[in-house]
């Protein structure tokens, strides 16, 4: 069960083709909401804290993200999906520690592979087509790369609990549903986090979600500064905490689970 | 249509085959990496100048090693495929061109995929399939009731595709391809994976549909068992072209075929040295030789006796898979110019 | 002419047939059925949940109020939701050839088409279309309209014309897999981009691009322009009133497209082969 990143890099890789048709969709959809959002930000030049091309910006580090964070589905967590209803799950079982790192580990090739190729592509498109805002200063870029790698780990945590729902559920299509919606929606791609009225967006940015896109757009545009840059990466690695304990103690009671029932 | 169609036309009635292939040819491009940048394009020819016809209610084995040609032949007979060159014929119409009006009169099994819903229990598909083909309601129900007993699908029938195994499956396959009366039946790899019983089960259905409907069956399949129980007729195919066309007993001769000679000494010797004949093995007083299978075995059986003591023998005739390994390997057979 | 109509009869009723018994499936899940109808209703919903957002951050957008935008986010989700309906899942073509049981479907006397466009019939998507068609009559409520009888006939107009766009776009999107045998990656970015590009007035794109979504891929047929004359607005670059009347002409063309792609792709597969 030896995993590398670059094993996993390079199985994503074969699919080239599939990667170009995904970067043209990607650029679609970013063309389509930053002449949207440069409609609403014409009307209200301030709107959520933000100048249009903090929101131009946005949407193209949205799209950069999109599948980095897997916010579908996807990634390393959906072999453990299946590995759970083959069976073969029981033999990884005896060692949840390794099994989370090991699947961890794939997930961040994973998503090494796509910010490189699904992020970075549309990005460079999307700055000649749009006036967009960088970072002020290396350290800046520095933080945001951490950002996103907490990012990443974040979502395989959320991730990661939804595959293990597969131990208990024999048909997860309305978890893997849920979960894809929720994502979506509450890191902000829909809609900026910034944007929503009043208490919502308070609770918004509490939510694991917050992490995928709206705290590191904020890093990389300079929102955060000082020691709410350091606060904005706590945020991250707290939630990281939480959600790597709770599926540490989801797959021992499913260990329990599979060692009374016989796999 | 009444029950069937006529069996074999009889003696002396000028009949066109029902399955017609003349001059068949098919190309394909095949596109390789040269190098890290570079693609080339080559093309393999997958069947070159097929010749045959099939009469109704033929049941005909082709068989070949893999990549010979056999799925691409199937797959312009069905009309999936479209020929380079060459004409094809089933049952009067032009595969390819009149692919839905063929559709009705033909019925397929893939071994390896199956043609079922995979969601739909077997009754719901043969439902659907009655009315896709437009089966009268009597005809349906009299086949269904045959396929069902025969096949021994009852306790099936209610269970969805996905839950059954791959025997029972392939039963449901079969019976689905035949639902319908069709004149010609293809089955590529029917017995694949299925235990002894099964297969035995599955030869004698397709037996008695032969004869009892004239049902034309081409079968493709690596279980020569099959061939030697089924069909009295072989095409053999080895790369794109035909090597063999006729029946099991001419096989024999087109390949490098041996026959063994197995002899029981009364006390145990050394590899024995007789003329025409290889020692191929010896266990205790045991001793396997081979000779041409066009040869007589009574001198060999002389010249034994006459050197040793003999206890008792046997003669082992060519088996046809060794004969079919031989004619894939033969250097006798003039290769293809590339 | 009688053979061609009776055959477009058979090809109706087999579609018919293979909906019909997809339908049946799902209905023995039930309840896991009834489940992902509804989270389709809310799902969807979160595009329109997302519009109301940005609306309460701006009075107006391109000049166009709340309920106007979300008359159009209403026409653009039903068409797109009938389609999908109809033929969603003609887009898992290149998945079918990719896997090999697209030849199964070629042995059977029912057009590829028609089996393409039933397979896996999916009533859930009854969800989506509940949600569009709520969002529709809201807005139309909310609207002040002056609706005369063109006006009124208007609506059926712009959703029927809008659904067969999207028809054409789904299968055309679908048939360029007999080529690329590839993923549906590339039609979504015409079928659901262009959805969500119809969410919005068209106003809020360069006077070039919106030249392009009316002459070359004619996405703006699908509720800009009919939605135009409903709301009695004047079309903001000053291009012709007739094309607000126009989509049937450009539904026409794009189903002819359709039609001669899809048969040139089943013609190209038998031609080369999987």
């Amino acid at each position: 069960m030896v995993c590398r990143r670059r094993l996993s890099f390079r199985r994503y890789s074969t699919y080239r083709a599939a990667t170009l048709a995904g970067i043209f969709t990607n650029c679609v959809f970013g063309v389509i909401i930053c002449f949207t959002y440069m409609a609403v930000w014409r009307q209200n030049p301030t709107a959520g804290g933000y100048d249009v091309t903090d929101a131009l910006t946005y949407v193209w580090l949205g799209q950069a993200m999109l599948m980095t964070v897997a916010m579908w589905s996807g990634g390393a967590t959906d072999d453990l999906a299946a590995r759970i209803r083959s069976g073969d799950v029981a033999l990884d079982l005896h060692r949840p520690v390794s099994l989370l790192g090991w699947y961890l580990a794939c997930d961040l090739g994973r998503a090494c592979y796509h910010l490189l190729t699904r992020g970075v592509a549309p990005t460079i498109v999307g700055s000649l087509l749009f006036d967009l805002r960088y970072p002020q200063d290396a350290l800046t870029g520095l933080v945001f790369a951490l950002s996103v790698t907490l990012a990443v780990t974040v979502s395989f945590g959320v991730r990661m609990l939804v595959s293990a729902s597969a131990f208990w559920l024999v048909d997860d299509t309305g978890v893997k549903q849920l979960a894809a919606v929720c994502a979506f929606f509450f890191s902000g791609m829909t809609v900026p986090l910034v944007l929503f009225p009043g208490w919502t967006g308070e609770v918004a940015s509490l939510l694991p979600w917050a992490s995928y896109l709206q705290v590191p757009a904020d890093v990389w545009l300079g929102k955060r500064t000082g020691l709410d840059l350091i606060g904005a990466l706590g945020f991250q690695a707290l939630w990281t905490a939480i959600l790597l304990w709770a599926c540490s103690a989801v797959l021992r009671l499913a260990n329990r689970k599979v060692v009374v029932q016989g796999g | 249509m009444a029950a069937g169609h006529s069996p074999l036309p009889e003696h002396g009635e000028l009949t066109v085959p029902i399955i017609e292939v003349k001059g068949v040819r098919r190309d394909f491009l095949v596109r390789r990496k040269a190098g890290r940048m570079r693609r080339t394009a080559s093309v393999v020819t997958a069947v070159r100048d097929l010749d045959f016809g099939v009469e109704s209610g033929e049941m005909v084995g082709y068989i070949g090693p893999n990549g010979a040609g056999k799925s691409t032949t199937i797959k312009m007979l069905t009309g999936i495929l479209v020929p380079s060159a060459g004409q094809l014929s089933v049952a009067g119409l032009t595969p390819y061109v009149q692919r839905t009006t063929l559709a009705r009169k033909i019925g397929v099994v893939f071994g390896q995929r199956t043609t079922l819903w995979w969601d739909l229990p077997l009754r719901d598909t043969f439902d659907l399939l009655r009315r896709i083909y437009r089966v009268p309601d009597s005809r349906f129900r009299a086949n269904l009731a045959t396929f069902t007993e025969l096949l021994d699908l009852g306790p099936l029938l209610d269970t969805p595709v996905r839950q059954l195994s791959l025997g029972q499956r392939m039963r449901g396959d079969l019976a689905a391809a035949l639902l319908h009366d069709p004149e010609v039946v293809y089955l590529d790899e029917p017995t694949i994976g299925l235990d002894v019983v099964s297969k035995a089960n599955l030869r004698n259905f397709l037996r008695q549909t032969n004869r009892e409907r004239g049902t034309t069956v081409l079968l493709t399949t690596h279980d020569l068992d099959d061939i030697e129980q089924l069909c009295s007729r072989v095409m053999v195919i080895d790369s794109g072209r035909l090597v063999y066309d006729g029946g099991l007993a001419g096989l024999h001769q087109l390949g490098d075929a041996r026959r063994t000679l197995v002899v029981d000494l009364v006390e145990p010797a050394a590899a024995l040295d007789l003329p025409g004949a290889q020692t191929l093995r010896v266990e205790g007083p045991r001793q396997w030789l081979s000779f041409p299978a066009d040869a007589s075995a009574a001198p060999l059986i002389a010249a034994l006796a006459e050197r040793h003591a003999v206890a008792d023998l046997s003669i082992r005739e060519p088996d046809i898979e060794a004969v079919i390994t031989s004619i894939y390997t033969s250097a006798k057979l003039p290769k293809p110019p590339e | 002419m009688a053979s061609g109509i009776s055959a477009a009869g058979w090809n109706l009723r087999t579609y018919l047939l293979l909906a019909r018994m997809w339908i049946r499936v799902s209905m023995t899940y039930r309840a896991s059925f009834v489940t992902l109808t509804v989270g389709q209703f809310f799902i969807t919903g979160l595009d329109f949940i997302g519009i109301a957002i940005l609306f309460s951050n701006v009075d107006a957008l391109a000049g166009f109020s709340f309920s106007e935008v979300a008359f159009l986010y209403g026409g653009s989700a039903l068409c797109l939701g009938l389609a999908d309906l109809v033929l969603g899942n003609i887009e898992k073509l290149g998945t079918r050839i990719r896997m090999g049981t697209f030849d199964a479907m070629l042995v059977r006397p029912v057009s590829v088409f028609v089996q393409m466009c039933a397979d896996e019939f999916a009533l859930r998507r009854l969800g989506r279309i509940a949600q569009a068609a709520g969002v529709f009559v809201w807005s139309v409520v909310a609207l002040d309209i002056d609706w005369t009888a063109s006006r009124v006939a208007m609506v059926p107009y712009l959703v029927g014309t809008g659904t067969v766009i999207f028809l054409a776009l789904f299968t055309i999107g679908a048939a360029v897999q007999f080529w690329t045998a590839e993923s549906s990656e590339l039609s979504n970015a015409f079928t659901y981009g262009g959805s969500t590009l119809a969410q919005f007035p068209l106003s809020i794109y360069p006077r070039e691009a919106v030249k392009a979504l009316t002459f070359v891929v004619p996405l703006g047929f699908v509720n800009w322009y009919p939605s135009l004359y409903i709301l009695d607005r004047p079309d903001p670059f000053g291009f012709p009133a007739v094309l607000q009347f126009a989509g049937a002409i450009a539904a026409a063309l794009l189903s002819l497209l359709a039609a001669v792609v899809w048969r040139r792709g089943t013609r190209h597969y038998q031609s080369t082969g999987s």
